[in-house]
């Protein structure tokens, strides 16, 4: 059901990754992706992937939901694993020669790796939505963005529009949820059926939920209208995100951590 | 009503139903436990409960939109969910009416949208007809309304043709969740007494979620308690506001006219107080008017309870 997805859910907690400065929080990830795509090598990877299973672990977030946040890219993996398999061409012989297809070990060797790396870009990923709730994370973007106002970016109303379309999407599952339950309340068929039924299945439950979008969308208007918003121009926060000394030792610790995978490039090149 | 029910065929059974949303993960709620009840063909059976105490849920799934974790659920004595892929035909014969319908409307005529229930059941066109009409006159929506888009209606218009909707399939259940929720006393009244009006002329089996006590009393024969994942009672109108003290203990309350009756008897005058409707609160005084007025003594209960009287 539309309830199992979890890309982009927040899972609330008190651990040190969920009170870690969202900022910091945001600017680690991109680094750890780079970090993932310059640390090509086994060993690189391997250590990448204990440094996810610490951080889990300190989260203390399910294994059971990192798999399944994996599912939905299952075959992107695939496609990507055996995409290498055939196109890389090794220097020794082909270990499998078949019609066009030649499989080097090579071929194996990167597709193993790539797999990895796109689990771990996930896995990684899906840490930072799972441990900052939206709604901050929106916050860190926008202060991070700051510099780019004064070339004229309008910042705040990105974040805005960022957090308003973050806050409405379990909204409005829920409201797909409701009208979909309602309509195969009325016989509409949407479990079961060809492709072209199910589709045209779709328009007793889009239509009411554009319906009940505009008229959401016009009610927030209001609401913001009443409460004399006027956009970002001297807005105070309720809650200032502050660096505290714990952030920068998380910080520090992160820049270590990426420091050793990056330099088993060097250390270790054989591996 | 209630005094024949041994004679009536049972519809609905219940039997251990356990629902838990999200099972396996780490925020799974229970929201019914170990429920069991049976209705009869032919009831009209009103369900009260505060917020969260798994009435909704209940009733989605009597048309098997929720699949019990545990337990059965029988109607005629089949299990619902003995072949997963008849489920539909379960639902054409459960009609269930969700909170405000009226935001599931989407055809370009409330004529179209009525029909849509008949038309997924594979009827024929005179059949849809005959059905759409009967069902727009049983909510009481004008003939020229049918042709209008929904959308042009009043909240309460858009309400009827919902309902109508629902209806068209003609079920031999209807489970309807707070119908009267955000009209104003007139609309209530209105959709509530015709659902009654459908109910007795068309023999069905009505289930109906609501918070008011007033429109329970005066509409149920039946009314089903839910508390806390459990039904704390389920018994007749009568017997179930008699237990007035249990009721509020669980955060419900009795009908504003039966409350008078039960303070009148705490402050010592001799009266029934089995009242919960305002026609019956007339009978009731009346009566107790000619007792008086035959010389007897009302007060007597006074002289008993010293201190209990304010």
């Amino acid at each position: 059901m539309l309830r199992d997805i979890t890309i982009g859910q927040h899972f609330p907690g008190e651990s040190r990754v969920h009170k870690y400065d969202p900022r910091a929080k945001l600017v680690m990830t991109i680094l750890f992706i780079v970090m993932l795509f310059l640390a090509s090598n086994p060993l690189g990877l391997a250590l990448s992937f204990a440094l996810l299973a610490m951080m889990y672990g300190m989260a203390k977030i399910p294994f059971k939901i990192i798999v399944k946040s994996l599912k939905p890219i299952f075959p992107i993996i695939v496609f990507t694993g055996v995409l290498n398999l055939f196109f890389i061409t090794g220097e020794g012989e082909p270990l499998v020669q078949f019609w066009f297809i030649k499989i080097y070990a090579e071929g194996i060797r990167f597709a193993i790796i790539m797999a990895c790396r796109v689990v771990a870009l996930i896995a990684g990923t899906s840490l930072l939505t799972y441990t900052t709730s939206p709604i901050v994370l929106t916050d860190a973007i926008e202060q991070l963005l700051r510099p780019l106002a004064k070339v004229h970016v309008p910042v705040h109303e990105l974040a805005m529009m960022m957090t308003i379309a973050l806050r409405f999407i379990p909204t409005l599952i829920e409201e797909t949820e409701k009208i979909m339950n309602a309509q195969k309340a009325r016989g509409a068929m949407l479990d079961n059926g060809t492709l072209k039924e199910r589709i045209t299945a779709l328009i007793p439950v889009l239509i009411p939920l554009f319906i009940s979008a505009f008229r959401r969308a016009d009610e927030l208007a209001m609401a913001m209208e009443c409460r004399c918003y006027r956009g970002g121009e001297g807005r105070t926060r309720l809650k200032v995100l502050r660096f505290t000394k714990q952030d920068l030792q998380s910080t520090i610790f992160c820049l270590i951590c990426f420091a050793i995978v990056y330099s088993t490039r060097f250390l270790f090149p054989g591996f | 009503m209630s005094q024949n029910t041994e004679q009536k065929k049972e519809i609905i059974r219940v039997e251990n139903l356990t629902y838990t949303y999200n099972v396996g993960m780490p925020d799974a709620t229970t929201a019914l436990e170990n429920v069991s009840f049976s209705v009869q063909e032919g009831d009209f059976v009103g369900i009260i409960g505060s917020t969260g105490s798994g009435k909704s849920t209940l009733i989605s799934h009597m048309n098997g939109l929720n699949r019990p974790t545990q337990g059965k659920i029988f109607i005629d004595d089949k299990d619902i969910w003995e072949d997963p892929s008849k489920i539909r035909q379960v639902r054409f014969q459960v009609g269930l009416v969700f909170q405000y319908p009226e935001y599931q409307l989407f055809e370009e005529t409330c004529y179209k949208d009525i029909a849509f229930g008949p038309k997924n059941m594979g009827l024929d066109q005179t059949e849809i007809d005959r059905r759409v009409r009967e069902a727009a006159e049983f909510v009481g929506l004008d003939k020229a309304l049918l042709e209008r888009s929904p959308f042009e209606l009043s909240g309460g218009q858009k309400r009827r043709v919902a309902v109508a909707g629902v209806m068209a399939m003609e079920p031999r259940i209807l489970v309807l969740d707070e119908p009267a929720a955000g009209l104003d006393p007139e609309g209530r009244e209105q959709i509530l007494s015709q659902v009654k009006e459908y109910h007795k002329k068309t023999g069905t089996t009505v289930l109906l979620v609501s918070h008011s006590m007033e429109d329970i009393a005066k509409y149920a024969d039946k009314v089903l308690v839910m508390d806390q994942k459990h039904i704390a009672m389920y018994d007749t109108v009568e017997n179930v506001f008699a237990r007035a003290e249990e009721l509020l203990a669980i955060g419900l309350s009795v009908p504003q006219v039966t409350k008078i009756f039960l303070r009148l008897r705490q402050m010592g005058l001799d009266i029934d107080t089995d009242v919960y409707t305002v026609p019956y609160a007339v009978k009731t005084i009346l009566k107790a008017k000619a007792r008086k007025d035959a010389g007897q003594d009302l007060h007597t209960l006074a002289e008993k309870q010293e201190g209990g009287a304010e």
